[in-house]
């Protein structure tokens, strides 16, 4: 499995998503800048988190325009993997390929923190090694991650089993104040994940947890 | 010309930042007033256009990018200078 890792001009986990591929699972990796057009010879995309574009306007309202959405958009519609990771969340937002909208937090200060996380649908190649309930700790660090959307379209996300990943109840939980404490969602295909914590900074026990490794592992299918 | 472009959260979008400052205006003695919402103002400039084109330019822009449908609605006024 061949993964791209999306650069913007501000991404910087774009490192941190790249390690996780070629030196923790040793898998082929590149990193793509946002003004190529093509990605079909890569089989699964990593946007990655940062401040892409400064988070001007708003977060990802303008890399949603880079040259390189308009392919990513296409291979998603096909059914290939698109993970978003923080930014890359904001951005699949601002580009359509999920619902709903990220505002800003609850508490209105950038949080850097970690956060445990609930497994809840694991009908997904991100999450189909996982338990559902399982708990996982990665850490946060954001100011606009408090998902918001209409009841209609949070029906929608629950009755359909699009809600990937919540933050737990009590300690360490959903600190952005996300609805329904939703804390990644999958497109109607199920082949694009978004979310806010970085499983991407959870890979190691030496960074302080490594539960985001099993998400990966769980892509390429070898947990 | 000029457009000025006001961008606003939709009804029923909380706006934690609004809500600071109301709490932070109330806090300094300034009283009744009722609530505060933040939004963003937004100044585009034309040369040698027509006011309706640069109204339909306006109305593009904050369509396609400068507005997020899903919770923000906008309103401009075209002025001349």
């Amino acid at each position: 499995m061949h993964f791209a890792v999306i650069v913007f001009p501000g991404s910087n986990c774009d490192h941190d998503a790249y390690h996780v591929f070629r030196h923790i699972l040793d898998v082929p990796v590149d990193f793509v800048w946002h003004r190529e057009t093509d990605l079909k010879k890569y089989d699964a995309i990593i946007i990655p988190g940062g401040f892409s574009y400064g988070d001007y306007l708003r977060t990802g309202a303008i890399a949603r325009f880079s040259p390189v959405m308009e392919s990513i958009i296409k291979e998603a519609h096909a059914g290939k993997p698109v993970f978003g990771i923080c930014n890359g969340f904001q951005i699949l937002i601002e580009s359509g390929l999920l619902p709903g909208a990220l505002i800003i937090n609850q508490d209105v200060r950038f949080l850097s923190q970690d956060v445990t996380l609930e497994v809840d649908s694991t009908d997904s190649i991100y999450t189909r090694s996982l338990q559902k309930g399982r708990k996982l700790t990665m850490p946060i660090a954001h100011k606009q991650g408090n998902f918001i959307a209409n009841d209609d379209t949070l029906k929608m996300l629950e009755v359909e089993d699009r809600i990937a990943f919540r933050y737990s109840k009590g300690k360490n939980g959903n600190p952005n104040g996300s609805i329904n404490r939703i804390a990644g969602i999958l497109n109607k295909k199920r082949n694009v994940l978004g979310m806010m914590p970085h499983p991407e900074r959870a890979v190691e026990t030496l960074l302080g947890s490594d539960d985001g490794i099993d998400i990966f592992k769980s892509m390429i299918g070898v947990a | 010309m000029k457009a000025k472009i006001y961008i606003s959260y939709k009804e029923g979008i909380l706006d934690p930042q609004g809500k600071t400052v109301s709490h932070a205006l109330d806090a300094i003695g300034i009283k009744k007033i009722k609530s505060v919402r933040m939004g963003k103002y937004i100044e585009m400039e034309f040369n040698g256009i027509s006011k309706d084109k640069a109204s339909e330019i306006t109305d593009e822009s904050c369509r396609k990018l400068l507005a997020n449908p899903n919770t923000e609605t906008y309103s401009f006024e075209i002025v001349e200078e």
